[in-house]
């Protein structure tokens, strides 16, 4: 038991970190109907700004540096990107999306260069053991802090007034600029979230992997985040992406053995297959409020 | 001297997508406090034009490209739709738009987004429009996709009034609504026009209903006025007691005479 405990934790505190990339996913689709092929670009860009900046300042200058980049490179998407393709059909955006992200990735490893780099923040790595369930320090700090980062996320989205104008640009653009939303700004901001939580996303992954090309290959561990949880829907992000972390590193423990391992990989994907027969607008997909 | 017109739209030209001419020089005048009514058949520019005054063409990547749209004598149209909404000019769009997933309330106060954090202003807008729309008090925590269409007009009028407006442009409030609702929204919209001062700017298929409330009219026909006047005027107009009130000298058409007799507009559209 102490043993299944400790799969389902650790599995947690991976998907955590799916649900946070998702997360990104999911707001920027909800505000803009663009689908961010860029969001594992703009982790490894953080990523690299971090390192970057490390090397010169104190980790918390770092971070907020970092956030600061991210918010410009927000600003930049929109404004000079976006701006131009303002009521384009969906598939212009998902392409000019597909064009960002390697412009992104290009434009982070000009700078910062391609090689492999560590990322240490000091957090320290001690695994304890509660009744037997083994957990370790860092793990739980960054479920910590992705945690607090999507309630917060909430209560912005619910309580303030900016949350209020984003969700209305979400629902209909139009409507919302003629009430007096500014739509680009709108965007942006999303954007900027978006960037803070693949910053977060980035710097986590990136400690413990390292800060190299692979880390834009996390967008693809959200994809099937995405279709269990709803694409549009934040609660949908946060919830698949613990299902999948949890489904992939309990199936990996107690099925991989029969038939040979690996199952990690590609469970996640049979998951969502599974949820496209039978639930193709996810747990939490936007209902579609359709008037007879 | 004749007082400035609050909005003075001169010979407008709108294009979209850079080839398509939808309006072809309109020009009209709505003055401080005034009730104007813009009739037209389907396609005929009404929409378009009011898109033209918000600013709202340009997100369907319409231009205006001749023409000025003055409002309270400063050009606005080169302005961003938000900053035109700050100057107390709104557009309600057709088909009532609210905020489907949002609640009644949050969709309301949304329209009081361009007013920042006037939390006391923004409160007592609220009251108002709970006062003149009394049915939206106990649907105020309902999502508004699950309300019923008058209640989704009523919200988007209550938004729009939460803006603080010297002027609101209606597109087809009418629009799919029963007769005895049409007559209460346009009532209040009347209401509103009195004890708030707010002036409107009313596109309207209900040729009837606009010329009983607005004093003055004007008539389009692809994508140009042909005709205004003083809604009286336009009420006692031949053409336009035929063609958009559907009556005629000897009251309500026969259509046994319709082959000997077909009446032919006295204007060039």
């Amino acid at each position: 038991m102490a043993f299944f405990l400790e799969v389902l934790f650790n599995g947690l505190l991976v998907g955590i970190m799916y649900s946070l990339v998702a997360l990104g996913f999911a707001l920027i689709y909800k505000a803009s109907d663009v689908f961010n092929f860029a969001q594992g670009d703009m982790s490894l860009f953080a990523g690299l700004a971090l390192v970057g900046f490390l090397t010169v300042m104190p980790l918390w200058l770092a971070l907020i540096c970092t956030i600061g980049v991210m918010t410009i490179l927000a600003y930049g998407t929109v404004f000079i990107v976006f701006r131009p393709l303002v009521a384009r059909p969906p598939l212009i955006l998902f392409m000019a999306a597909i064009g960002l992200s390697f412009l992104v990735q290009g434009i982070g490893q000009s700078i910062w260069g391609t090689q492999p780099k560590g990322l240490f923040l000091g957090i320290p790595e001690i695994t304890f053991d509660i009744k037997e369930v083994f957990l370790n320090t860092f793990d739980l700090t960054f479920g910590g802090v992705a945690g607090v980062l999507v309630v917060g996320l909430v209560l912005f989205f619910q309580k303030t007034r900016t949350g209020r104008a984003l969700r209305a640009v979400a629902d209909d653009h139009e409507a919302a600029l003629s009430v007096g939303i500014p739509l680009l700004r709108a965007w942006a901001v999303t954007w900027m979230i978006a960037g803070i939580v693949a910053t977060v996303a980035g710097v986590a992954w990136g400690s413990r992997l390292g800060v190299q090309f692979s880390l834009s290959l996390i967008a693809y561990k959200a994809l099937p985040v995405l279709i269990l949880g709803g694409i549009d829907s934040i609660t949908g992000a946060i919830l698949a992406g613990l299902v999948v972390g949890a489904g992939e590193n309990l199936a990996e423990v107690f099925l991989g053995p029969y038939v040979g391992g690996g199952i990690q990989t590609f469970f996640p994907y049979l998951l969502a297959l599974l949820f496209l027969w039978f639930r193709p607008y996810g747990m939490f997909g936007k209902e579609i409020i359709e008037r007879v | 001297m004749e007082q400035t017109p609050l909005l003075k739209v001169n010979n407008i030209e709108v294009i979209y997508e850079h080839v398509i001419l939808v309006l072809k020089g309109v020009s009209l005048d709505v003055p401080t406090g005034g009730i104007v009514s813009l009739l037209g058949a389907n396609g005929a520019g009404k929409t378009t034009t009011l898109k033209a005054i918000s600013n709202l063409v340009k997100a369907e990547r319409g231009e205006v490209t001749k023409g000025t749209v003055e409002f309270e004598g400063k050009r606005i149209d080169k302005m961003y739709a938000p900053a035109v909404v700050k100057m107390g000019l709104i557009q309600i769009m057709e088909g009532r738009r609210t905020f489907e997933h949002l609640t009644v309330e949050d969709d309301l106060l949304t329209g009081a987004y361009t007013r920042g954090h006037d939390v006391k202003g923004i409160k007592e807008s609220l009251e108002m429009v709970y006062k003149y729309f009394p049915r939206l008090v106990d649907r105020r925590n309902a999502k508004t996709g699950y309300i019923s269409g008058g209640e989704m007009q009523m919200c988007a009028i209550g938004r729009a009034l939460m803006a603080k407006p010297k002027l609101m442009l209606l597109d087809e409030p009418s629009m799919g609504l029963a007769p005895l609702l049409v007559q209460e929204i346009f009532e209040i919209i009347v209401q509103l026009n009195n004890e708030e001062n707010v002036a409107m700017l009313l596109a309207e298929q209900n040729a009837n209903m606009a010329l009983q409330f607005a004093q003055y009219g004007y008539i389009m026909e692809n994508g140009r006025v042909v005709l205004d006047g003083d809604a009286d005027t336009l009420k006692d107009n031949a053409d336009v007691r035929e063609f958009y009130l559907g009556l005629t000298e000897i009251g309500k058409k026969s259509y046994r005479d319709v082959k000997h007799y077909k009446r032919r507009k006295r204007w060039l559209a």
